[in-house]
């Protein structure tokens, strides 16, 4: 392990973890947490010196889609008269992620002064966090914390004396995972079905009622009193071109060790591997999907041969996405493992737009029907052909979440699924 | 104004327009389903995707705003290919059995199907199968056919202003359903089928009955309200299997009512007249035509050389304007002056007081640009379903919209004021708003002497209930936005208006707003033809009688065009009583009917479907029809009816071979059009009536009737449509009051009462209706079950029935 790992290890938004009560004010404000905040508000800090400098740490959006952050948040309309909203999305639901949920169960302040931040910046006075259905117990948490901060006079009208008010809610959600999408989340907010809105107009035009929104993933919103605190240049450093700062990898699968782990961007990925304790039982690496089910699958020898960060995983032919590590060891049955993630984009697909709608129930049936043993091989390029007939033709991204892991298993481990067809059993467990 | 281009067509569109809106008005054909050019954009079914330049993806057209230079490729292969794909995906799962399929052969799905479809399927897995759902007794459903466009929620949401429908589960189980236990319950409902691309919502009177290829479509106009709706009769044989709207954006935009969609059911009840028949003894016995109208002539003869004016001609308001001035014409033949069409109406103060001939005061169309509107005495959905989507479209633009009523029905969109009174305070409630305008700077300086004697009279009330200072404010326009010369407001009277006792003074009052404020002016005309009758003076003589006194004063004929008496007047009590006091009763009817029992001869004659004639609606317009079909058995069009009957009493000028030549006398030979410009207005000679209003009568303190007419009870025609009689409009029969004046009458609901109006009185139930105000009681009128009952709103007395023991 180098030892500048050990230097940067959990060091932003992990900062809390190893203290006592890491979710507690006191300890958030032991470490100079609601500083900025303050300083930003009563010295009336200029809006767009705060987003250079987020332009300058080069933070990317870390639910996964990698969008500048200080770009993001200079869209918002500046002479608006009227609500604006800033909405932080802990929706994480897709198999492989649960970064946020330890950053609302350890460092809820954080997230809570980045979203203030935010709310200052862009001239929001209200802000929500939308917080994925199944996590209760760190829905509490959070609003344990909204309830000190607010006593704390660290939320609420006036703030520190000045004419700056930020309110801020907690919203629970019910479990679907379309409503990570940030205009489903828009909509469900808003007390309707969870679909995704088609696009323009932007959020940052028409976002929650109507009205200019911007949405950033809790991991980002969190980054941001760190980058101010330390400024975006310290940040930048932490990481590398392109890249800035750290990130935390959700390390899942077999795995001796699995969990969260905050470390620089640019980490080898052998160097987070070995974090996590290795693969499992001794045994090979097989495959590696880096940044949550919907990126491509890599195979084990490009995966050891590359860095954690945004252009390197680029570069393997997958994406850095929300940074969701699921390894799978060489006893992986591909075709049982892809059809467990086509069933959860069947089950999960909003049914708002036709190939999407359609399109992963085929997936789904025809790849289920494999490892049935009743394949056929002209099923590999059908799956193939759907798969494409779904991308980028969709209102959101879930079409295309839904035909990449089917793209991607089919293109890495094709023998397989003909082993499958022509057998009628699986190559790997028989 | 951007330019683009469209598979190499170059057009300059409006900014903000999309590229579907561009191509339509190309005539580029883009594939679509969930698009709607009424309703809002979704985008869901992605049918339309076409390609872009310098797109990587193909894009939506139908949500795609056009930028200027923008290139639009809609054939090209990236196109194609992405287009093909979304319909192999909404084939896999519908079922591709189209020949059991009711909405096969007009299906949208098929018809693109046949140029983007494979000709096979690669999908060999099982398909969905979504349950059907029990939306009510118009619309069937097909469920596993729904490609979940949407268009149906929408437009129950956007046009109906109620989101009756709506889509539950996600993903393969999405589905669209009414909620739990509920029916689709709009008065516009029908239009879903129309626009449900696939088979999925079907009509289920005409579901299976037969093909769209069999059918011969033939226009006719809508003939139960003002309105006037364009459409189109689809005919199998002789018979009218369905109703259609056509599409006029001026009138009906591509919508009807499913009043104007159902109607047609009634055209082949059991019920219809077919052969002329005579009262002999007290036994109606079938006879021929010629014996019939001798008979009839006869007797209206016999009674007219006595006295002309012992006779009384009443006509329907539906009737076309040809059998309405052939009507009027007969009667003045026969030198009788009391002829009318006003059957609802209880006052006729202003009548002779009428500059022209009254209509809506503005066009249909205008009323969705409208930004302040006051309607006095409406229950709009049920007088007016379809307009009243254009006040919902104005009220969604920003409009303010107040009402002044006797019953608080939602109208299904936001009212920014609204006074709910007793009929008898509405007088009242109208002259406080105009005390309360008066006074506004902008207008207390020019008030014209009469006015500002009558407002002196106003004594001002206050209190939370009084929402005149709102109203007032509300039209004369507050804000800084407001164009003074040309303010876009109305002031319009509904048919509970129309209906009231004191309509001359609540039309002169509501006049005098309007001018004050200088918002349009006008009657929401309550049937088909009501203006077209008034322009064509089908109307008392200056010495004659009015509809109501002819029935006061019992005539000793009458002659009915296409009357059901006691259904159709404003009292039924006196309608039937006067009936069965003459000694002739000469009724030409489409129907057999117990309103008629006491007729002395009945005339078979032609439904609207069966005869060719005119209508003029609220704005005026006239709108020719041909018949839809042969009439059946040996009815008769009317005008031809009343032809032969001119002929048979020897009048003069009743030579018509055709209704065109009835029509061309009615508008002497000039522009029909310009001719009804020239005429309608609503202003009066002098203002008498409004000077003398009771303004100040305090509410007197008894219980008054609220006799509405319900939307399915209207007329003869919808009174037999068996469908729209199963639906949740048809609300059961009973005295509705307030919950505090059941309590303070010390009644339970559903116990029984007897209600009494001079001498009649009938049994019912009494229920609560919290929409209605305290000192009135809601019961229906057009109802056989409470034909015993006097004036549509009127004293009434009610009384609990004692359970006698056993």
């Amino acid at each position: 392990m180098s030892p500048s790992l050990n230097a940067t290890l959990n060091s932003v938004c992990f900062r809390t973890i190893d203290k006592p009560n890491p979710a507690s004010l006191e300890t958030y404000r032991s470490l100079g947490g609601y500083e900025v905040l303050k300083r930003i508000i009563t010295e009336q800090t200029p809006a767009v010196e705060i987003i250079n400098e987020l332009k300058l740490s080069n933070l990317r959006g870390r639910g996964g889609a990698g969008f500048p952050t200080g770009l993001k948040w200079s869209f918002m309309p500046k002479n608006y008269e009227g609500d604006k909203y800033l909405l932080c999305n802990s929706d994480e639901g897709e198999p492989g992620t649960f970064k946020d949920r330890d950053i609302l169960r350890y460092n809820p302040h954080q997230l809570i002064e980045g979203m203030a931040i935010g709310g200052y910046v862009m001239g929001a006075k209200t802000g929500y966090n939308y917080i994925h259905g199944e996590i209760w117990a760190e829905y509490e948490i959070f609003e344990r914390a909204l309830d000190e901060a607010r006593a704390a006079g660290l939320l609420g009208d006036n703030l520190f004396g000045t004419n700056f008010s930020f309110n801020l809610y907690a919203h629970h959600g019910y479990g679907a995972y379309i409503c990570g999408e940030e205009t489903a989340l828009l909509e469900s907010v808003e007390g309707k079905k969870g679909q995704p809105r088609f696009k323009p107009p932007f959020p940052a035009s028409y976002g929650l009622y109507g009205k200019p929104t911007t949405i950033n993933n809790t991991e980002t919103f969190a980054s941001v009193p760190y980058i101010l605190q330390h400024g975006g240049q310290h940040f930048l450093d932490l990481g590398v071109a392109n890249s800035g700062g750290t990130k935390l990898f959700s390390v899942s699968g077999h795995v001796e060790k699995p969990g969260n782990f905050e470390v620089n961007m640019g980490l080898p990925f052998p160097e987070l591997l070995a974090l996590a304790g290795g693969v499992w039982k001794g045994r090979k690496l097989k495959a590696v999907i880096p940044g949550g089910s919907s990126v491509p699958v890599v195979p084990a020898d490009v995966m050891m041969a590359t860095n954690m960060d945004y252009d390197s995983i680029t570069k393997a032919g997958s994406m850095l996405g929300a940074g969701s590590v699921i390894v799978m060891d060489e006893s992986t049955d591909m075709v049982k493992a892809l059809d467990r993630l086509s069933y959860f984009y069947f089950e999960e697909s909003c049914g708002q737009c036709t190939p999407c709608r359609e399109g992963t129930g085929w997936l789904w049936r025809v790849v289920r029907r494999i490892a049935d043993g009743k394949g056929r091989m002209e099923d590999l390029d059908l799956l193939t052909d759907v798969s494409t007939n779904i991308s980028g033709r969709t209102i959101c991204a879930l079409g295309d979440a839904a035909a990449t892991p089917v793209l991607s298993f089919i293109k890495h481990f094709r023998p397989e699924f003909e082993y499958y067809i022509q057998h009628g059993r699986s190559m790997i467990t028989g | 104004m951007p330019t683009i281009e469209i598979d190499d067509k170059v057009i300059e569109v409006k900014a903000g327009s999309t590229i579907i809106e561009a191509a339509d008005s190309m005539g580029i054909p883009i594939p679509r389903f969930c698009y709607h050019k009424k309703l809002s954009v979704a985008a869901n079914c992605r049918m339309c995707l076409v390609q872009v330049e310098k797109m990587g993806k193909p894009l939506p057209a139908c949500a795609t705003p056009v930028t200027d230079g923008m290139k639009v490729f809609t054939r090209s292969q990236f196109a194609v290919k992405a287009q093909k794909s979304v319909m192999e995906f909404l084939l896999i799962n519908h079922p591709l059995d189209c020949p059991i399929c009711d909405q096969g052969g007009e299906c949208e799905l098929q018809d693109i199907a046949v140029g983007y479809g494979a000709s096979g399927s690669r999908y060999t897995e099982e398909k969905r199968v979504v349950l059907n759902k029990n939306i009510g007794p118009l619309i069937s459903t097909d469920m596993t056919r729904c490609i979940q466009c949407t268009r149906c929620v929408r437009f129950l949401k956007e046009v109906g202003g109620m989101m009756e429908l709506g889509m539950v589960g996600r993903g393969e189980h999405a589905e669209i359903t009414a909620y739990v236990d509920k029916s689709v319950d709009s008065e516009l409902s029908g239009n879903i089928i129309d626009l449900c691309p696939v088979g999925a919502l079907t009509s289920k009177p005409f579901r299976y009955s037969a093909r769209t290829w069999e059918l011969i479509r033939r226009h006719s106009i809508a003939p139960h309200d003002g309105l006037g709706s364009p459409i189109e009769m689809h005919v199998k044989g002789n018979t009218v299997m369905r109703v259609l709207p056509r599409e006029d954006e001026a009138i009906n935009e591509c919508w009807i009512s499913d009043r104007d969609r159902y109607s047609y059911e009634a055209l082949n009840s059991a019920d219809r007249l077919t052969t002329p028949m005579i009262k002999d003894n007290g036994v109606w016995v079938e006879t021929d035509w010629q014996s019939a109208l001798e008979f009839a002539a006869t007797r209206l003869n016999d009674i007219a050389r006595n006295n002309p004016q012992d006779i009384g001609v009443l006509v329907s308001p539906n009737s076309t304007m040809e059998e309405a001035y052939l009507a009027k014409k007969l009667a003045q033949g026969l030198g009788c002056g009391n002829v009318d069409h006003r059957l609802r109406q209880s006052d006729f103060r202003l009548d002779s007081k009428h500059i022209g001939t009254v209509w809506m005061g503005c066009n249909i169309s205008d009323v969705q640009s409208m930004e302040r509107v006051l309607v006095i005495g409406s229950n709009l959905r049920n007088e007016h379903p379809l307009l009243t989507h254009r006040l919902r479209k104005a009220v969604k633009a920003g409009a303010e919209l107040s009402l002044l009523n006797p019953i608080d029905d939602d109208p299904l969109m936001p009212v920014a004021h609204k006074t709910i009174c007793a009929p008898d305070a509405m007088v009242n409630a109208l002259a406080q708003i105009l005390k309360a305008m008066s006074v506004m700077p902008r207008y207390a300086g020019h008030l014209s002497p009469a006015v500002s004697n009558l407002i002196d009279k106003v004594k001002v009330q206050s209190g939370p209930q009084s929402s005149a200072q709102a109203i007032a404010e509300s039209l004369s326009g507050s804000s800084a936005s407001v164009d003074l010369v040309a303010p876009r407001a109305a002031v319009l009277l509904g048919n509970i208006a129309v209906h009231h006792p004191r309509y001359a003074e609540i039309y002169s009052l509501g006049e005098a707003i309007a001018e004050l404020c200088g918002a349009s002016f006008g009657v929401l005309s309550e049937a088909a033809n009501s203006v077209g009758a008034d322009f064509a003076q089908v109307l008392p003589n200056a010495d004659a009688m009015n509809a109501r006194t002819m029935l006061e004063s019992p005539r000793k004929g009458y002659l009915l065009v296409n009357v059901e008496p006691e259904l159709d007047c404003h009292n039924a009590h006196l309608a039937a009583k006067a009936m069965a006091e003459a000694e002739c009763v000469v009724a030409l009817t489409v129907f057999k009917s117990e309103a008629l029992r006491d007729a002395d001869v009945l005339l078979p004659i032609a439904p609207f479907s069966e005869t060719s004639g005119t209508f003029m609606n609220m704005e005026g317009r006239v709108q020719t029809f041909s018949a839809a079909v042969k009439p059946l058995g040996e009815c008769r069009p009317a005008w031809k009816v009343l032809r032969v009957l001119g002929n048979v009493l020897n009048i003069p000028g009743f030579d018509f071979d055709s209704s065109e030549q009835v029509s061309r006398e009615i508008f002497g030979g000039e522009d029909p059009s310009q001719l009804a410009s020239n005429r309608l207005n609503n202003h009066l000679y002098d203002s008498g009536v409004r000077d003398a209003a009771r303004v100040n009568d305090e509410t007197p303190n008894i219980l008054q009737r609220i006799g509405e007419i319900s939307l399915y009870q209207a007329d003869a025609l919808v009174r037999r449509a068996a469908p729209l009689q199963k639906t949740k409009y048809a609300v059961p029969l009973a005295a509705y009051m307030h919950h505090a004046q059941l309590a303070q009458l010390g009644f339970q609901a559903g116990g029984a009462v007897t209600v009494s109006q001079g001498n009649g009185s009938v049994s019912l139930m009494a229920q609560i209706d919290d929409h209605v105000p305290i000192g009135c009681i809601r019961i229906a009128a057009a109802l056989k079950e409470t034909a015993a009952l006097g004036d549509m709103f009127g004293p009434l007395e009610i009384k609990a029935v004692e359970i006698k023991a056993a």
